[in-house]
């Protein structure tokens, strides 16, 4: 297996920059997201990888060789597409012992190659059937089977679950995971889904706009977002952003929203102009005696929590609170905000204000 | 009444929907049953009118299509019995069979020309909207159009350039001079209806092949050959029609060595005065091949006429 080092990567198509110098690095056996909206650039940097995209500069190394120029045959690395392509003029097994006969193996280990795959995926019963009458989890599965075959030094996967049904798209996650940690594969995997990402990602990689945002694990991710864009984009409700002007001085450790103090991680650097205050909805609660307060203007009861919508003097902010708690629609209560967690923007730029929280993440995205 | 469904169709509508279906299928078969029918009249049964419905089948007119044949004396005809059935049937006009006619060599040329021109139609055909179909090429769009554009004008609108050019390079009756002719005029065809089946073929089978180790070519012709016979069937009856068919620049280009039998069937009713039965005869076995050819691909060719229509 392998570690993935990605330096400077960039790809134009024309005029259109879909990958600027992008940098970061995958480690020997990592279950690695690669994160972000769509037309982020996040399949382009996953075919870059692969070797059906070159890129227009920068390096890609795989175990310390450099491959950016290779074509896909000479990378030894998987791809599973999201529509599967399974060659749709072959049965299953012929389609999961096809990269085996391209590489010329003997036809009977081809054949014990493929029964142990197939052993492994549970697919046994399937191997001499057309792919055209499987179902989308089996197609999954011969995608995959595809890919393992040839024990290759890194898959690519590009949002492998996105076409199945949500019912089977959760066994088939726990499925690949289950996979991975057995096989201790290089995995990068490309998805839109940032719940997906948090659930199955040793580590993230944030794109949006053809950069990338933040690279870390999901609980870095989540917890000390680099920018105001990865605090929106993962979690939901995503962050409340309450907007704010002033100046903020070194080791500054409360900021005042419409006459209210409220408190923050010190600050490692000063700010000044327009900033934006950041909690997320679970870092907030309802409290009569906090001074900042807001009118609830709507209630969604999820089970164990619900989501209390109120409007504050700073804007709209939402809360994720204990269904026991009491959230009367039209009432006024106090909101107490856990400090600790949050964190403040420089909202010309988007980026977060580097503070005792986020010290060592944020900047090295 | 039951109520109404588009699937579930009642017994009546599809009574009424199947004879509607066979007495169009009737309408179209009329000509060519009557052209088969005529091909075994005798020359009298062919044009007596009313016409004939019950005759006496015989062969005359396709030993007339084969053979030549010279009047002889009686004197002659009484010493040299006939040689066999077809001489026989000769007989009765006095005549006696010479030799072969040209219709085997000039239906031998059809079949080189019209296979030959479609089957390099076809094969450029694949090759241009492969690379239309996937590479970045520049001007693509108005290079496809540019190859439209040879279709916009009836190509007998150039006969006489092309007249003239193939005289000078040493085309004028040759097979392969034929064979490039329809080729140039299939191929705007082949590679527009080739392209838009290449087009609906996805991408990622292509990769799938490259990420396991074939060169692209080997992807190609691997993976994208196979799902785009459909394609490659239908635009090869639709390049062979062509071919097959022609007359016109037939009767311009070819006399001698490279004549197909389009020009050649009506000449054969100039031989010994109006010989119908013959030349239905002709016109009957000329019709073969593209019946043939069209039968066996005909399960591609349905899916072929909805062209990206239906997504499989």
């Amino acid at each position: 297996m392998a570690e993935i080092v990605i330096k400077n990567i960039r790809k134009q198509f024309g005029d259109f920059v879909a990958v600027k110098e992008s940098s970061f690095t995958i480690e020997d056996g990592e279950f690695f997201m690669l994160l972000g909206p769509s037309g982020c650039g996040k399949t382009t940097t996953l075919r870059m990888i692969a070797g059906l995209e070159l890129p227009t500069s920068g390096e890609i190394y795989l175990d310390g060789e450099e491959i950016s120029q290779r074509p896909p045959s000479a990378r030894d690395i998987a791809f599973v597409f999201q529509m599967f392509a399974l060659y749709p003029h072959m049965n299953v097994r012929k389609n999961i012992s096809y990269p085996l006969v391209s590489q010329g193996m003997p036809k009977t280990q081809v054949q014990a190659k493929v029964a142990e795959v197939a052993r492994i995926l549970g697919i046994e019963d399937i191997l001499d059937r057309p792919v055209g009458g499987l179902s989308g989890g089996d197609r999954q599965r011969v995608a995959l089977g595809r890919a393992i075959v040839r024990e290759p030094k890194a898959f690519m996967m590009d949002e492998p679950l996105g076409a199945l049904d949500a019912e089977f798209r959760e066994r088939m996650a726990e499925e690949l995971r289950a996979l991975h940690d057995r096989m201790g594969a290089t995995t990068v995997y490309v998805t839109h889904d940032q719940l997906e990402a948090m659930q199955m990602g040793d580590k993230i990689v944030v794109m949006n706009n053809a950069v990338v945002e933040q690279f870390g694990t999901p609980r870095e991710i989540y917890d000390k977002p680099a920018t105001m864009f990865v605090a929106d984009f993962i979690g939901s409700p995503s962050m409340n952003f309450l907007d704010f002007e002033g100046k903020l001085a070194k080791g500054a450790k409360e900021v005042e929203l419409s006459g209210v103090p409220l408190g923050m991680p010190a600050l490692r650097e000063g700010a000044e102009g327009k900033l934006s205050f950041g909690v997320r909805p679970e870092h907030l609660q309802l409290s009569d005696k906090a001074k900042f307060r807001g009118e609830i203007i709507a209630a969604e009861y999820l089970g164990t929590t619900q989501i209390v919508t109120l409007a504050t003097a700073s804007g709209q902010v939402k809360a994720r609170v204990g269904s026991d708690q009491k959230a009367v629609v039209g009432e006024t209560v106090g909101l107490d905000v856990n400090a600790k967690t949050v964190t403040v923007f420089d909202r010309a730029s988007g980026r977060a204000l580097s503070s005792e929280l986020n010290e060592g993440v944020v900047g090295n995205g | 009444m039951s109520s109404f469904s588009v699937t579930d169709t009642s017994s009546r509508t599809k009574w009424i929907a199947g004879s509607l279906v066979i007495f169009y299928a009737l309408v179209t078969m009329i000509p060519l049953i009557w052209i088969g029918v005529t091909g075994f009249k005798s020359p009298a049964d062919a044009i007596s009118y009313p016409p004939k419905v019950v005759f006496d089948p015989t062969l005359e007119g396709y030993v007339n299509l084969f053979t030549t044949r010279t009047r002889q004396t009686q004197e002659f005809l009484e010493n040299n019995p006939p040689q066999n059935w077809a001489d026989e049937i000769v007989r009765q006009y006095d005549m006696v069979i010479v030799g072969p006619s040209k219709f085997g060599e000039r239906f031998l040329n059809s079949v080189i020309i019209g296979f030959g021109s479609t089957f390099l139609s076809v094969f450029l055909g694949t090759l241009a909207a492969y690379a239309f179909s996937r590479f970045k090429i520049p001007l693509a769009d108005d290079l496809l159009f540019f190859i439209l554009s040879t279709r916009m004008m009836p190509p007998i609108a150039v006969a006489i350039p092309i007249f003239l050019m193939y005289r000078n390079l040493g085309l004028s009756d040759t097979h392969l001079g034929m064979i490039l002719l329809y080729t140039a005029v299939n191929i705007s065809l082949a590679v527009w209806l080739l392209k838009g089946f290449i087009d609906e073929i996805p991408r990622e089978y292509e990769e799938a092949a490259l990420i396991d180790g074939y060169t692209r070519f080997q992807a190609f012709y691997k993976v994208v050959l196979p799902q785009a016979a459909t394609g490659i069937a239908s635009t090869a009856i639709f390049c062979l029609i062509f071919a097959w068919n022609e007359y016109a620049f037939a009767v311009l280009l070819t006399s001698a060595t490279a004549q197909t039998a389009p020009p050649f069937i009506p000449t054969i009713i100039g031989i010994g005065g109006l010989d119908w039965p013959a030349v239905a005869a002709g016109a009957t076995l000329f019709l073969l091949p593209v019946m043939i050819f069209t039968i066996l691909l005909r399960k591609h060719l349905l899916r072929g006429i909805t062209f990206g229509a239906v997504r499989k």
